[in-house]
């Protein structure tokens, strides 16, 4: 495996470049995915049967606390593939420990707030609105939840392999993945909410 | 006893029967032949494990073949149920489940393998690389496409057929109109091997972006490629949206949501809305490539230069963009206003003039050429006229207000077979015959060939064109039957007979392979159609790696500047690295399979497992350590002098 030393470490081999623009790629397809679940979100959100509307149902307590910790989870993140690029090891694998306690975070408060909704009458079968209200918040929840997975491994890994081309590839690459995951989480908090609740 | 009723047929019959018998007996002999022939290691080894884009591609092509006879064993029986007014040789039921599986298979499980296959074997040849980006990801692509395929393939002996169309409408794809598991089956074994397709798209185009040879630009690139590459596109923005409507369909099933019911502020509509956004653009990922290997093939029968390389490249771009904006004409009828309906009209008729632009190309390509007709020039040939037609017909239903007339008649069925048929069959059986010898090293005999082509281009002519009449005299799709006084009874006797004619047709395909296999002779060297682009400046049959050393590539016809002194091998042999074999993708595929089998009847419990499985499996790929492997130059040089010798 050729390694080039003037690029930084997760460019540094010609899998890595691959793997890299594959990633953005796939990133691509999943704005897709998240483009169809909104398209579909604004669809039916006036379509609640006998079921509640957004408005009486949404928190905004709970949705602020988990934008500030995804939020944050981004920056951690961030600070994670700097610190790879300086070959630092245990702040790497700091950041990144810190971006997936965020993360587990985030999804406490998000499974909190499914069992509330649940609770007062808002489940998965009560009406068109609320089957894709939760479908949406669903398949970005269960983004995090793989990510939270995926995350762990690049940590064993760092921590048994040390920062190679092939783990500082990897944590560049899960750190695309946890921003995108921001970003849908911004559109979410947006237009679900903010607007739910205007 | 009460769990195994599930997996009943809900409809039997003693075709049905006949079939489980068939399915079992096949798989006895199988099994026994691989044992007698101690094949079991071999198959594993060279096959299973494989991850070589050649070895994927052929297993894509022996796939589509299948699917070819069991989508096609459904057609004759569709035809032969309608040859005659009032027959009652298949029930309403029945009707229904075979046009179903008919269109699902035909479209997901030959036309996309078919193309898969002629990807995986030709974009890396044709930018000189050694293999595609992601090799292990393309072996796990291929087996979640065979995952799925299998799992819709065995509903109609475990548990019923889906019988909604291969559109699926709801609200009769839902619980109340579409009681047993069959639709089950359609949305799950689609969702997984639209998934393997997915990750294709995503591993084709960082091939094509990154991995070309020294010296070829994008615009230097065989226009086979580049069509992939745009197909490759429309795949990874279209897939996603089947993704999200067929896990909807599933959770409506399954888990009582109400997205698409008609209660609770479901919405059936959006159904159709999100299958048509995948569907149209669907088709041209179909066509797209097809059009790339007659551009291929009509350039090197024509002796000539692909006429309009530019303008080729930039029709494909421009139908790739109109092919997102044309969804609503599958639905003109279903309640949109005037508005919507013309604007929609207006973008698809816009679609016509792109491919009008190709078309005035290949013509401009036969021009003057000094035309050979083979077998896959021949294909070429019948496509362009019997295409026209199919486009023009397009134009037609794509009026919005006539389409009132036109819409779910036969004229419709005839259009897309049409447009299908001699666009994307004709292509790929063209692409078939011209790179078998690429492929296994010799040709496929051109005089049964010759017969195959004119019988399935006669039968197709008798099959669809009394449609277009029968059509338009009012006889609608997927009804079982019809009375004597309706008057179409003559016009579907002709499209019965054309059927069997086509069948004939593709019974000679095996026939020839069969023939070819023992008769063929084998010294036939690199080049046998004398053709201009890089992937016949390997040797036949091609090497793993491809290419002893990487070419330095200097337009798109690399093999005509050879002839004009162009040195396209520069250098000496440096050792190869290769990637290794894998269990790992089939066993994931396996593990969909009980996956997916477990999702169709509810079964929750081998439901997670499998999923725990799954995620096993992508543990164990991402803590494993695999640098691949080198070829020495040693065995370059050995596997060199050996090919250049036979
Ligand atoms: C000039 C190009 C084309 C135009 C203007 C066109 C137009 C249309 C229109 C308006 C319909 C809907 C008609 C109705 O439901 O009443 C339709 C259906 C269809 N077309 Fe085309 N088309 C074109 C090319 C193609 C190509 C190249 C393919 C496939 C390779 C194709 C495959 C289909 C299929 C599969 C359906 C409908 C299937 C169904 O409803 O089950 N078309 N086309
Ligand atoms: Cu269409």
């Amino acid at each position: 495996m050729k390694i080039d030393n003037s690029l930084p470490l997760e460019y540094s081999t010609d899998q890595n470049q691959l793997n890299i623009l594959g990633f953005w790629i796939f990133l691509g397809a999943e704005i897709m995915l998240f483009g169809t679940l909104f398209a579909s979100y604004f669809t039916l959100v006036d379509r609640t049967g006998a079921g509640p509307a957004g408005a009486e149902i949404f928190e905004i307590t709970p949705v602020l606390i988990e934008t500030l910790l995804l939020l944050t989870s981004s920056f951690t993140i961030g600070l994670a593939v700097h610190a790879m690029r300086l070959a630092n090891k245990k702040a790497t694998m700091a950041f990144i420990g810190i971006t997936l306690l965020l993360g587990l975070a985030f999804l406490g408060v998000e499974i909190y707030e499914f069992v509330h909704y649940v609770h007062i009458g808002a489940g998965l079968q009560t009406s068109a609105f609320t089957a894709i209200l939760l479908t949406t918040l669903g398949t970005h929840g269960a983004h995090v939840t793989f990510g939270l997975f995926w995350g762990t491994f690049i940590l064993l890994q760092i921590k048994k392999r040390g920062l190679t081309p092939e783990t500082g590839n990897k944590s560049f690459i899960f750190s695309l993945y946890w921003h995108f995951l921001d970003v849908v989480w911004i559109f979410i908090f947006s237009f679900v909410y903010l607007k739910g609740m205007m | 006893m009460e769990f195994f009723e599930r997996f009943a047929v809900p409809h039997p019959s003693p075709a049905i029967y006949a079939s489980m018998v068939a399915i079992g007996l096949t798989v006895i002999a199988i099994i026994a032949g691989l044992t007698y022939f101690k094949k079991w290691g071999y198959l594993w080894r060279e096959w299973l494990t494989t991850v070589d884009h050649k070895r994927i591609a052929i297993m894509y092509l022996i796939s589509a073949l299948l699917m070819l006879f069991r989508g096609g064993a459904d057609a004759i029986l569709m035809r032969a149920q309608l040859a005659v007014p009032d027959n009652k040789m298949l029930d309403a039921q029945h009707y229904n489940e075979i046009f179903t599986t008919h269109g699902v298979v035909m479209i997901m499980f030959m036309a996309m393998p078919f193309v898969f296959a002629f990807m995986n074997y030709l974009i890396p040849l044709q930018i000189g690389a050694r293999d595609v980006a992601f090799p292990r990801l393309n072996a796990i692509s291929f087996w979640l496409f065979f995952a799925g395929a299998m799992l819709f393939n065995i509903s109609f002996v475990v548990g019923g057929s889906p019988d909604a169309g291969w559109t699926s409408y709801f609200p009769l794809a839902g619980n109340d109109f579409s009681t047993s598991v069959g639709t089950n089956y359609y949305m799950i074994a689609l969702q997984i091997s639209g998934l393997g397709t997915l990750m294709t798209g995503i591993n084709m185009i960082t091939t094509i972006f990154k991995m070309r040879a020294p010296g070829m630009t994008l615009m230097k690139m065989p226009m086979f490629t580049w069509s992939s590459l745009i197909a490759n596109v429309i795949i990874v923005f279209a897939f996603p949206v089947l993704t999200v409507a067929l896990a909807m369909g599933t959770m409506d099933r399954l888990f009582g949501t109400n997205f698409f019911t008609t209660s609770n502020g479901g919405m059936d509509m959006l159904w159709a809305n999100l299958f048509w956004v995948w569907g149209h653009p669907e088709v041209y990922i179909l066509i797209l490539p097809a059009f790339g290997l007659y551009s291929e093939i009509i350039a090197t029968f024509s002796g000539r230069n692909l006429y309009g390389y530019k303008s080729m490249v930039a029709s494909m771009v421009l139908i790739s963009l109109l092919s997102f904006l044309v969804w609503t004409h599958h639905f003109f009828t279903m309640g949109q206003g005037a508005l919507t309906n013309s604007i929609f009209s207006i973008t698809t008729m816009a679609i016509a003039v792109p491919t009008g632009v190709k078309i005035f190309n290949w013509l401009f390509t036969l021009w003057k050429g000094k035309i050979r007709f083979t077998v896959p020039m021949l294909y070429s040939l019948g496509f362009i006229p019997l295409f026209t037609v199919g486009g023009v017909t397009g134009v037609m239903l794509a009026m919005s207000a006539a389409d009132y007339q036109y819409h779910n008649t036969m004229f419709l069925v005839a259009h897309f077979h049409n447009t299908i048929i001699p666009g994307v069959v004709f292509a790929m059986l063209a692409g078939f015959t011209y790179y078998w010898p690429k492929m296994f090293g010799f040709m496929l005999n051109e005089k049964i060939g010759k017969w195959t082509f004119w019988m399935l281009t006669v039968g197709f002519v008798l099959a669809f064109f009394p449609m277009y009449i029968s059509g338009l005299d009012g006889q609608a799709r997927r009804m079982y039957t019809y009375s004597e006084a309706a008057g179409f009874s003559m016009l579907n006797m002709l499209s019965f007979v054309g059927a069997a004619v086509m069948a004939f047709g593709f019974v000679l395909i095996v026939y020839n392979i069969y023939y070819s296999v023992r008769y063929s002779p084998r010294n036939i060297g690199a080049n046998p159609w004398n053709a201009r682009s890089l992937e016949w400046a390997t040797h036949t049959p091609v090497p793993e790696y491809n290419f002893a050393i990487t070419p330095n590539v200097a337009s798109s016809e690399a093999l005509r500047d050879v002839k004009n002194g162009h040195d396209l091998f520069p250098g000496k042999y440096e050792k190869i690295h290769m990637p290794n074999n894998s269990g790992l993708p089939f066993i994931m595929g396996v593990i969909f399979f009980v996956w997916g089998f477990s999702f169709v009847f509810a079964m929750w419990i081998p439901l997670i497992i499998a999923t725990i499985g799954i995620f096993a499996c992508m543990g164990y790929r991402s803590a494993e350590k695999d640098h691949g492997r080198y070829i020495s130059v040693k065995e370059i040089e050995d596997t060199e002098t050996k090919l250049r010798g036979a």
